[in-house]
């Protein structure tokens, strides 16, 4: 196995060290380490992380192989800088089976890009009728611990109820996705000022967080554990803070662009501005990157949801809700969370790699940087100044909202379990299957 | 005219005064009661801008010469122009046709400069889709010459010999604030009179 | 004027008046024995639309045939929504078969803006309608019947004048897009409505907000009722037709309220016995017919303004005048 001698990297933004990645694990770390490898890194400038962690992320595969392909996901997962992702349930056919979660977590171990951990749907078909083999899902190859009908929401409470209670028996997690359904009927932006003068359905904040305050009373009654997706509302963090100081096991994820964009940019009527839950106001923004920074919220979670071009090249009604997010999610981080001085690298970590991990019960993953651990690791280069272009991304759909703008930082290198996935910001091909 | 064209443009010079102006549409007036044998079936039509302010004057002179209120209206021919094309869309002028309509009347059009003809073509063109005149006939207070279609005036003021780089602006009392009319070198301002005129009210031309 | 008519907020004061202005010089054509004009000839408007709309379309289209231009009807209905040609492949098919407009109806909100700013097609958008966002030539056809009435003259606008719009105010675009023009027009607008029918964020649009219709009618020039669709009864918006027409309808005796001068405005169609009996309907303050008639003209502006002049479809000519020059 290829050996890497990572020159003068800040670990966590700190003071300047070597790494040497022996044997899929960090060997040693120190100053001016006295050491050789098959490959040699100057790193000076470069912030070293532990690898990211992305517990939402739409693989598409099976089903929809024009938008996504878990190749192609795990590829665009690796220039993003991420190890392990966790894809979620709604493919066609639907996750809620251990046949379906088996073959998309093989599918991961094939790619070698990165970790895929498959999501298992809380009820079958997404439906919210009947509750799926959680348990024959956990105990599959794929050992699915996340489960989540996202794309819907389980609104039936007393589905919700018996959910967070089955999954206790193997320490899973049900992660919501929170929008009641009748308030939400017709919704195609955030409903507020823009909504009205735009004439487009709205999408209140209460259908989010009425499903939220619902869910983490029912978490704290059954002593269960509740993770909430996407948190988008500066009320649905003030729930989720109550929840938290109350004791109760409640996690919360936010998106990269949930934490930069605003429901203005829907004046152009462009689709790429369409998503679920809705590009909020700009209220909502700073209340959700208070709470990521003061841990209210978790983890920075991508919601990467590739579409191809036809569902977003259209007029707003018709087009597909989302966004891809793998390969710009920690610039959008940086951008707004470390270059406002709300978060450190150090909290990056964090949000990024270890809650996540821990959420997720990921073993390997979103470990510290220190001797012994996976050489699970993004080299980062936070002065990088560039615009966005799609064209040079791996995902095989172009719907992201930041073309063209002006984002901080690039990855440099990823290495999962030692082994380089990106080096010098490009994609190292893996083992032929690529 | 070589040596002139490398010279520099000629400021407007005055070849019709106010007393000028006056005469010259009192004769029209004569004519046009004397060829329409006492102007009964006359229709009087002034074509924007300045040439409704001349028919103001010819109804004026018309009504003390045959004691009779002789039906005027007013014609703005922009829908019918030929070179719409070349220009943002331009706003509309009041088009005003006498209650007792056209059909089977005398109309005389009534223009300031006689050029090209295109106006008076597109004029033609509208008093087609508004009625059917007896006979259309034409009075305008300068003739300048270089037709481009096949048109002549039946009333004309001052026959004025101009070459095409020069530009013959109309001013009236009654939007102008003075009577005269002025020649001078195209270069010196845009073609049309109305153009003219505008940028004349702000240099300093010999009143 | 901007190259589009997207939405009413697109028109400054002076190209809303140049607009009327306009209209009201087009609207002598109606008396005329020929009522035709060839100020478009060779120039090629489509009609798409994707939503039924008889009337609007025929307004359209009698516009742009008395402005002589080759007009073409496209009906895209039911098409969109589920896997029918698209609208980018609908607007590159209308592109190539050279049109210099494009009016667009269309069932989503934002779909004339879409046409609009991309570059599927080069001529001019006139949104003739779209979802529950805008319908701007019926703003500009509302305040041309308004200023006849209370502000006659051209060059004048609708300073001081009050118009109440009363009705499904969430679903309208009548009312999205008179809110802006009325307003860039100098006129005070207040809303009537029951709250479950406004839009949220209704405080910081330019115009008042009321629940009750009588207080308002004493101070109110223009009175224009809008329709409301008898299923948005099922959603809840509000309990029957009936209490709906007893607190928000107008009839002989809440017209009776209305200062003397003041006029019934209605965009149609009309849903009689609803927000409108019969007695006002058909009264003589009632402007209903006369705004189709004033349609028309309005339209027949905004084609002219649109495409009477150098459009960018004519860029070659344009710029060999440039170059003369």
């Amino acid at each position: 196995m290829t050996t890497y001698l990572i020159r003068n990297a800040q670990i966590l933004g700190g003071a300047p060290q070597d790494l040497h990645l022996v044997d899929g694990a960090i060997a040693a770390i120190g100053t001016a380490l006295d050491a050789t490898a098959d490959i040699e890194i100057d790193a000076t400038g470069l912030i070293v992380l532990p690898g990211l962690v992305d517990l939402h992320t739409h693989l598409r595969e099976p089903g929809r192989e024009d938008a996504e392909t878990v190749l192609t996901g795990t590829r665009a997962a690796a220039k993003g800088g991420f190890t392990a992702v966790h894809a979620m349930a709604n493919t066609f056919p639907v996750a809620d089976t251990a046949g379906v979660v088996e073959q998309v977590w093989r599918l991961g171990q094939e790619s070698g890009y990165c970790d895929v951990q498959p999501v298992g749907a809380v009820t079958v078909g997404l439906e919210g009728k009947k509750l799926a083999e959680l348990g024959a899902m956990h105990e599959s190859a794929a050992g699915v611990r996340v489960f989540s009908d996202d794309g819907k929401c389980v609104d039936d409470a007393v589905m919700m109820r018996r959910a967070l209670e089955y999954v206790k028996a193997f320490d899973g997690v049900v992660a919501q996705h929170a929008q009641e359904p009748r308030l939400t009927e017709g919704a195609q932006m955030n409903e507020g000022q823009v909504s009205g003068e735009l004439g487009l359905g709205g999408w209140p904040a209460v259908a989010e967080e009425a499903i939220i305050a619902r869910d983490v009373l029912l978490a704290a009654h059954v002593g269960s554990r509740l993770h909430i997706c996407h948190v988008s509302t500066a009320g649905s963090v003030e729930i989720v803070r109550w929840a938290k100081a109350k004791g109760w096991d409640v996690t919360a994820e936010v998106t990269p662009h949930h934490l930069l964009l605003t429901d203005e940019l829907v004046r152009s009527y462009d689709p790429v501005y369409k998503v679920n839950p809705p590009l909020r106001t700009a209220e909502d923004v700073q209340a959700l990157r208070k709470a990521l920074a003061d841990g209210t919220i978790d983890a920075v979670a991508t919601d990467h949801a590739p579409h191809p071009a036809e569902d977003k090249d259209c007029e707003w009604a018709v087009a597909a809700m989302g966004m891809v997010g793998l390969e710009t999610a920690l610039s959008v981080v940086q951008q707004t969370m470390v270059d406002t001085g709300l978060l450190n690298w150090e909290g990056v970590a964090d949000r990024m790699s270890h809650r996540p991990a821990r959420i997720g019960r990921l073993a390997g993953q979103g470990r510290p940087v220190s001797v012994g651990e996976p050489a699970n690791l993004v080299l980062f280069d936070p002065a990088y100044r560039g615009a966005v272009n799609p064209d040079s991304f791996a995902t095989r759909s172009r719907n992201t909202p930041y073309k063209g703008l002006d984002l901080p930082g690039r990855v440099h290198a990823t290495f999962l379990r030692g082994t380089a996935t990106v080096l010098a910001g490009e994609l190292v091909e893996q083992g032929g299957l690529a | 005219m070589t040596a002139h064209q490398e010279s520099a443009p000629r400021p407007p010079h005055q070849v019709l005064d106010g007393t000028d102006i006056a005469r010259v549409i009192t004769r029209i007036a004569h004519e046009i009661v004397e060829r329409a044998k006492g102007a009964e079936d006359v229709v009087l039509l002034g074509i924007h801008t300045r040439g409704v302010h001349l028919a103001r004057r010819l109804h004026a002179r018309l009504a003390q010469i045959t004691d009779q209120d002789i039906p005027l209206g007013t014609l703005d021919i922009t829908m019918y122009r030929d070179d719409l094309r070349l220009k943002p869309a331009r706003a509309l002028e009041h088009t005003e046709i006498p209650p007792g309509g056209i059909d089977g009347r005398l109309v005389v059009l009534v223009d300031d400069v006689l050029f090209s003809g295109r106006t008076i073509r597109a004029a033609l063109d509208a008093l087609n889709d508004i009625g059917r005149p007896r006979a259309v006939q034409l009075a305008v207070l300068v003739d300048r010459g270089h037709r481009e279609l096949p048109i002549r005036a039946d009333y004309v003021g001052k026959n004025l010999p101009t070459s095409l780089r020069e530009a013959v602006q109309v001013r009236l009392s009654d939007r102008d604030g003075v009577d005269a009319v002025l020649v001078g070198d195209r270069d010196f301002a845009a073609r049309s009179s109305q153009a003219l005129a505008a940028q004349a009210t702000e240099s300093h031309l010999p009143e | 004027m901007k190259r589009h008519l997207v939405s009413a907020a697109d028109l400054t004061r002076d190209d809303a008046l140049l607009v009327l202005d306009t209209a009201e010089e087009l609207a002598q054509l109606s008396g005329r024995a020929v009522k035709k004009l060839p100020t478009l000839r060779g120039r090629t408007v489509v009609n798409l639309f994707f939503e039924d709309s008889t009337r609007t379309k025929t307004s359209f289209e009698v516009a742009e045939k008395r402005l002589s231009a080759d007009v073409i009807n496209f009906s895209a209905k039911g098409s969109s929504v589920s896997k029918g040609e698209s609208l980018k492949d609908t607007a590159l098919t209308l592109q190539a078969m050279g049109a210099d407009a494009v009016v667009v109806r269309h069932h989503a909100s934002g779909a004339p803006a879409r046409l609009a700013q991309s570059d599927w097609l080069h001529g001019s958008v006139i949104n003739a309608g779209d979802g529950t966002h805008e319908h701007p030539t019926q703003a500009l056809l509302d305040a041309f019947t308004m200023r006849r009435h209370l502000n006659p003259g051209a060059g004048n606008d609708l300073a001081g004048r009050r118009v109440t719009i009363v009705g499904d105010i969430l679903h309208s675009r009548v009312a999205r897009s008179n809110v802006h023009l009325l307003t860039t027009l100098g006129a005070q607008v207040t809303f009537v409505a029951p709250p479950t029918l406004l839009p949220i964020g209704i405080e910081n649009w330019p115009c008042e907000v009321s629940y009750d219709l009588e207080s308002v009618l004493p101070k109110t020039d223009a009175l224009m009722m809008l329709r409301v669709q008898r299923e948005r009864m099922n959603a809840a918006f509000f309990p029957t037709e009936r209490e709906y027409t007893r607190r928000y309808g107008v009839d002989g005796p809440r017209m009776s309220r209305l200062p003397e001068h003041a006029i019934v405005m209605h965009p149609g169609p009309m849903v009689r016995g609803m927000e409108i009996t019969a007695e006002v309907a058909d009264s003589p303050r009632c402007t209903v017919v006369e705004q189709v008639a004033n349609g028309v003209s309005v339209r027949m502006a905004v084609l002219y303004l649109l495409l009477g002049g150098a459009t960018l479809t004519d860029t070659p000519r344009t710029d060999s005048v440039e170059s003369a020059k």
